[in-house]
């Protein structure tokens, strides 16, 4: 500050007029403050949504889609078409030779976790009550792993499934609904007409109705006797990878290994993720919005300043200070109200953040999510400075060219 | 006439500045031809007068000797090298080396003490470091009789101290011209006299050459050399008391 004479002279502005500078600074607290919070409610929200999708998808998924019939071509040379109508063929949504399948996808060294999954329509029964859902075959300890159900276990636990063949684990939407506890039998019904009692080793609660009133665990072989079918029926691969968020080379990888559907969790719930996408562009347009109209409080202050220090100017600017002193002279007394403003900010945002994150939202969101991410701050904190020196700029440039013979001749 | 406009030296003193055919246009609200025709020299050491009627073009003049105007006709010359045509920056560096400016007003930053406020212009100058240039500004007040006022903010002093101020400041880089455009405009007569003989002063015994505007007959007549205008010419050059 002692060296560059600038520096001083905007240093010295900003001292004298702190009630200005307080005022520029407290427009830019809020714009960043508002900035940081929208858009970590955001993510946080984004976040929560994309983890309620991990619970029941992996990155990607292996299963045989639906077929239409290809019409029946002959020989091109000879110019006869055959007319079919087409629709589907598909008998059964089984997948052949898994085993191999299921090797060769792990063998793969972006992928990190693979199982198979055998599911079937099921009914569960108590007396007159019955309920409709899916029956998942697993084995159930990987499965675990890959969905982190044990998180979700409310009774019993995951590995009470293991070798146990009459084990079932269900959701606590079927427990209530049919007033079942653990260790309490259940009639399971499939809709091939195999029916079995089965012994509830477990009862989990996801949050989400879709699965707790609808879903069970089985180990696989209970599974394919419930659709009448031999060992080496699986319906589904479940795959996870060394990158959630961008699955989509790993699917055109894994494709040349299987003539089957490879399916990533992005194209899977693209309904849910268009959603979030929405969410986050208006969320980011707001905020936006907010810490534009923060820069118009420095520009505003600025201006006056200059209105106001135009004879300072015009003496400086005849003593030698050329337009780029003159620039750099109030650019770098933006910045003091843009570094000011900005830390204010980020720290007001940080209050938000942690009052919000401490509200609780009851359900199965339990606390609001929300959380500290340092790149969020860093964007904030970039935003907070650019919009600062954009404007400051604008001012300062009308400052550097003002003409003082003007004033002086007043 | 382009030998004229070297370095020329007449009696053993170099022409610090000098002019060639300069006129000047204001074009509202009408064209109005505000310099016609000025050509002059102005030599080292040369405590030099502008005299005439208000409106016949004095400042106006004083602005383009200053390099803060550039919009004229004809060419100005300083220390030989033609100025007429330079970029606004090197406009910059060749007052911030070359000239001192006094004005009506003092133009002195009010947050900023007296020392700071002289200081300022050998800061952007950068040629000597910040202790040098606080010991050379306090030297300059002293000079000017402020020594004890050098740490006081600038607006806390009176009109006569303030403008002796300004007058250090103008002269903290050494300038080969100090310029005034009526120095001692808002000044009493006794203030006057004081500004008037450290402009003596500083010509005679510093060499420095010295350009100043004055509506005061008194001051113009105790000057080296008064030049009088007359609707933007040179009507008078009165050149016998000096030589
Ligand atoms: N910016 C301007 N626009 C138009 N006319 C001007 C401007 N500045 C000065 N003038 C005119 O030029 C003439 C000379 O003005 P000036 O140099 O200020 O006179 P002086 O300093 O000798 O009193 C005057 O007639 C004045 O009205
Ligand atoms: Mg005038």
């Amino acid at each position: 500050m002692k060296k560059n004479i600038n520096i001083d002279i905007a240093f010295t502005h900003i001292y004298t007029r702190k009630k200005q500078t307080m005022v520029a600074a407290l427009g830019v607290a809020i714009g960043v403050g508002m900035y940081l919070f929208m858009n970590s409610l955001d993510a946080g929200f984004s976040k929560y949504s994309t983890d309620e999708i991990f619970k029941n998808n992996a990155h990607i998924k292996i299963y045989k889609n639906d077929e239409i019939s290809k019409p029946l071509t002959t020989d091109d040379s000879s110019g006869l078409r055959v007319i079919i109508n087409p629709q589907i063929t598909t008998l059964s949504k089984k997948i052949i030779n898994p085993e191999a399948l299921l090797a060769a996808v792990k063998s793969q060294p972006y992928v990190t976790n693979a199982i198979a999954q055998v599911n079937f329509d099921a009914y569960y029964n108590r007396g007159k009550a019955q309920i409709k859902g899916t029956g998942n075959g697993v084995n159930m300890i990987e499965y675990a792993q890959m969905f982190n159900t044990d998180k979700y276990m409310v009774a019993g636990n995951t590995e009470a499934l293991q070798g146990n063949l009459n084990g079932i684990i269900i959701g606590s939407g079927i427990s209530e609904k049919l007033s079942l506890s653990i260790n309490d039998n259940i009639t399971v019904t499939s809709s091939f007409g195999i029916v079995k009692v089965m012994k509830i080793v477990g009862i989990f609660m996801t949050g989400s109705s879709m699965n707790d009133n609808t879903k069970s665990y089985v180990n696989i072989s209970t599974a394919q006797q419930f659709i009448k079918e031999g060992p080496s029926f699986v319906s589904t691969l479940f795959i996870n990878t060394r990158d959630a968020n961008n699955p989509e080379p790993f699917v055109q990888k894994l494709q040349q290994l299987t003539s089957y559907t490879v399916e990533d969790w992005k194209t899977s719930n693209a309904d849910v993720l268009s959603g979030n996408n929405t969410r986050e562009t208006m969320m980011g347009a707001i905020s936006m919005a907010i810490l534009i109209v923060a820069g118009f409080g420095i520009y505003n202050i600025l201006s006056s300043t200059i209105i106001q220090k135009i004879n300072d100017i015009a003496i400086l600017k005849a003593t030698g200070f050329n337009g780029n002193d003159v620039v750099k002279i109030f650019i770098v007394e933006a910045i003091i109200m843009g570094i000011i403003g900005t830390a204010v900010g980020l720290l007001l945002g940080s209050v938000l953040i942690a009052i919000m994150s401490n509200i609780y939202m009851g359900g199965p969101v339990g606390y609001f999510p929300i959380g500290f991410e340092i790149t969020l701050f860093i964007r904030s904190f970039i935003l907070g400075m650019l919009i600062t020196l954009c404007a400051g700029y604008f001012p300062a440039r009308k400052a550097a060219k003002v003409d003082p013979v003007e004033i002086f001749r007043k | 006439m382009n030998t004229l406009i070297e370095k020329t030296s007449i009696g053993g003193l170099e022409v610090v500045l000098s002019t060639r055919n300069l006129g000047k246009y204001f074009y509202d609200p009408v064209k109005f031809k505000a310099l016609d025709n000025v050509s002059f020299d102005a030599y080292e050491g040369e405590f030099l007068t502008l005299v005439g009627k208000s409106g016949s073009g004095k400042s106006t003049l004083l602005y383009c000797l200053s390099t803060m105007d550039t919009v004229y006709e004809g060419e100005l010359y300083i220390k030989g090298e033609k100025i007429t045509g330079k970029k606004p920056d090197e406009l910059a560096a060749i007052r911030n080396e070359n000239i001192g400016f006094v004005f009506q007003f003092h133009y002195l930053l009010p947050e900023f003490t007296c020392l700071k406020n002289v200081m300022i212009p050998a800061r952007r100058l950068g040629k000597y470091g910040y202790e040098e240039i606080e010991h050379k500004a306090y030297e300059k007040l002293k000079i000017l009789g402020l020594q004890d006022q050098a740490l006081k903010p600038a607006s806390k002093l009176s009109g006569g101290q303030q403008q002796r101020v300004a007058i250090a400041r103008a002269l903290i880089n050494d300038p080969a011209i100090l310029m005034g455009d009526e120095p001692t405009g808002n000044l009493d007569s006794k203030n006057s006299a004081v500004v008037f003989d450290i402009f003596k002063e500083i010509s005679s015994q510093y060499g420095q050459t010295i350009i100043a505007v004055t509506h005061d007959n008194d001051f113009a007549k105790a000057s080296d050399r008064t030049i009088e205008l007359a609707d933007g010419r040179i009507i008078d050059q009165d050149k016998n008391d000096f030589e």
